[in-house]
């Protein structure tokens, strides 16, 4: 029998952005077992959520992340929404599209850039966050800020959008196509992505949905699963069609992201294309009462919301279900029989959200 | 008028393996759990999903009830009963991987801090009486 190591591969590491420890069984450079250890980050959010009025609640929720901070508020109003019976106007609901494509274009290009770097293409990490830039640039000139936005509230949205903003908007994302295009090419392509990804980490169609993989992980088994063809907020008045691949190894969750990107340039100009005139916001009155499920996709998946409420202004239970945590069992999964070497790809292939996660 | 979950069946502690072991052989994606404590007992709810339809699953616990792990049906379902049982206090018995309530919190965080009372950061946080404010002001 060969001899066991036991390599803790974390919390401080330089392929994480962000504190998580992996307990990594090793025969020689084989991995046999790979166990999670978690809490670095844990803040207690959903306990202060209860805490705070719902109000307050949009602004506690966008931080639960910093990378899909919109899509957070976004999930959370939609739910409450629901429990007050608010219908939201035709031009909030085609600027959250607008806003949570935005996100989705710098959380993959900020995946990108982690990626590459981890694999040693420095190059290939410059270009992505330097395209990431542009689209940072345009949530802090149509947000306010780089980062949390701050522009989705209860019954509707807090910004609007001039017409000088659109054509700003229009002329980046022509800007940023050009140049993920060649970037798409390299990164598909290159000899030495495609020999550190392809057969990576495998995971079949059939372990993927047993074990509840979301987002790129699922759809890079050949899942055609992404609440946004369900048609919430504007999608169904958009043409959408899940990006989808077969190989189930971290090359088609790479191609998967990849294509996701072209695929937000496109939904964000349909979008803007189709923005209605109108009101931003409808007046909200009274409390929320009862209990509902809110869902949204956000750029690593599935992102569930329970709210429980009694007719006050604080929420009894608010429960949230980030995409990182849904793809923590695949990981496991995918990790046993890999080498050493593979890990930080693996781990950065399912483009893990630790502060989501442990909220 | 209060708004109620879609697709939702009650069940018991007993028969929750069973009917959890029913959505797995009819092809039902695991999404998530989710604890609420009333006072004195927890909803637990069990969440599935088949082409975006959810449909909930719900038991009746009282504080302190062991409940049965369906980790070895789901095994995805280890990782969000850890983070019960952290939180709550609630004790799942054959959990897939058992992180004996070190799951999220530290050796000295509070113990089940989602509980409503006796425990948790609301002690933490119960004003004494003589440092309320005074009324009026």
């Amino acid at each position: 029998m060969a001899i066991q190591s036991l390599i803790p591969f974390g919390p401080q590491h330089p392929v994480f952005p962000e504190p998580i420890q992996l307990r990594l069984v090793l025969e020689d450079e084989k991995v046999v077992e790979a166990l999670p250890a978690f809490g670095y980050v844990h803040r207690g959010l959903e306990k202060i959520a209860q805490q705070k009025d719902i109000l307050q609640d949009v602004f506690l929720v966008e931080r639960v992340c910093g990378i899909c901070s919109f899509i957070h508020s976004l999930t959370y109003c939609r739910g409450v929404e629901t429990l007050m019976g608010l219908t939201v106007p035709d031009r909030a609901r085609f600027l959250r599209v607008v806003w949570s494509e935005m996100s989705r274009l710098h959380s993959h290009l900020l995946w990108l850039g982690l990626t590459a770097d981890a694999f040693g293409f420095e190059n290939l990490f410059m270009q992505a966050f330097r395209l990431r830039e542009k689209v940072l640039d345009l949530m802090e000139a149509t947000g306010g800020n780089r980062v949390i936005m701050s522009s989705c509230c209860i019954g509707g949205v807090r910004r609007d959008l001039t017409p000088d903003l659109v054509k700003m908007i229009r002329t980046t994302l022509d800007e940023v196509e050009r140049e993920l295009d060649p970037i798409v090419v390299t990164m598909r392509d290159d000899y030495t992505v495609q020999q550190r990804t392809i057969g990576v980490g495998r995971l079949t169609k059939e372990e993927a949905y047993q074990l509840g993989a979301v987002g790129p992980v699922a759809r890079g088994c050949g899942i055609q699963m992404d609440f946004r063809t369900t048609g919430y907020e504007a999608y169904g008045e958009l043409e959408f069609k899940p990006v989808v691949f077969e190989g189930g190894d971290c090359y088609a969750r790479c191609k998967v992201r990849l294509y996701e990107m072209l695929q937000s340039v496109a939904l964000m100009r349909a979008a803007l294309d189709k923005l209605p005139e109108g009101p931003l916001a409808v007046p909200v009155k009274g409390n929320p009462d009862g209990e509902t499920i809110s869902r949204c996709e956000q750029p690593r998946g599935e992102v569930i919301y329970y709210m429980r409420a009694n007719n006050t202004r604080n929420l009894e239970r608010l429960r949230i279900r980030t995409p990182t945590f849904a793809n923590l069992a695949p990981l496991l999964k995918m990790l046993p029989g890999c080498q050493l070497a593979d890990v930080p790809v693996i781990v950065l292939a399912i483009d893990p959200c630790i502060s989501c996660t442990e909220r | 008028m209060a708004v109620s979950l879609p697709d939702l069946k009650q069940v018991t502690v007993d028969t929750i393996a069973a009917e959890v072991t029913d959505k797995f052989r009819n092809g039902w994606r695991f999404v998530t759990m989710t604890c609420v404590d009333k006072g004195g007992a927890f909803d637990l709810m069990y969440h599935f999903d088949k082409e975006y339809k959810l449909v909930t699953l719900r038991i009746d616990v009282p504080h302190g009830q062991p409940v049965p792990s369906v980790s070895g049906i789901y095994f995805a379902a280890a990782v969000i009963e850890n983070e019960i049982k952290d939180m709550f206090g609630m004790p799942f018995t054959d959990l897939a991987i058992d992180f004996n309530g070190r799951f999220l919190l530290s050796e000295n965080a509070p113990k089940a801090p989602q509980c409503r009372e006796g425990s948790g950061i609301d002690l933490r946080m119960k004003v004494p009486a003589e440092a309320q404010p005074a009324e009026g002001k």
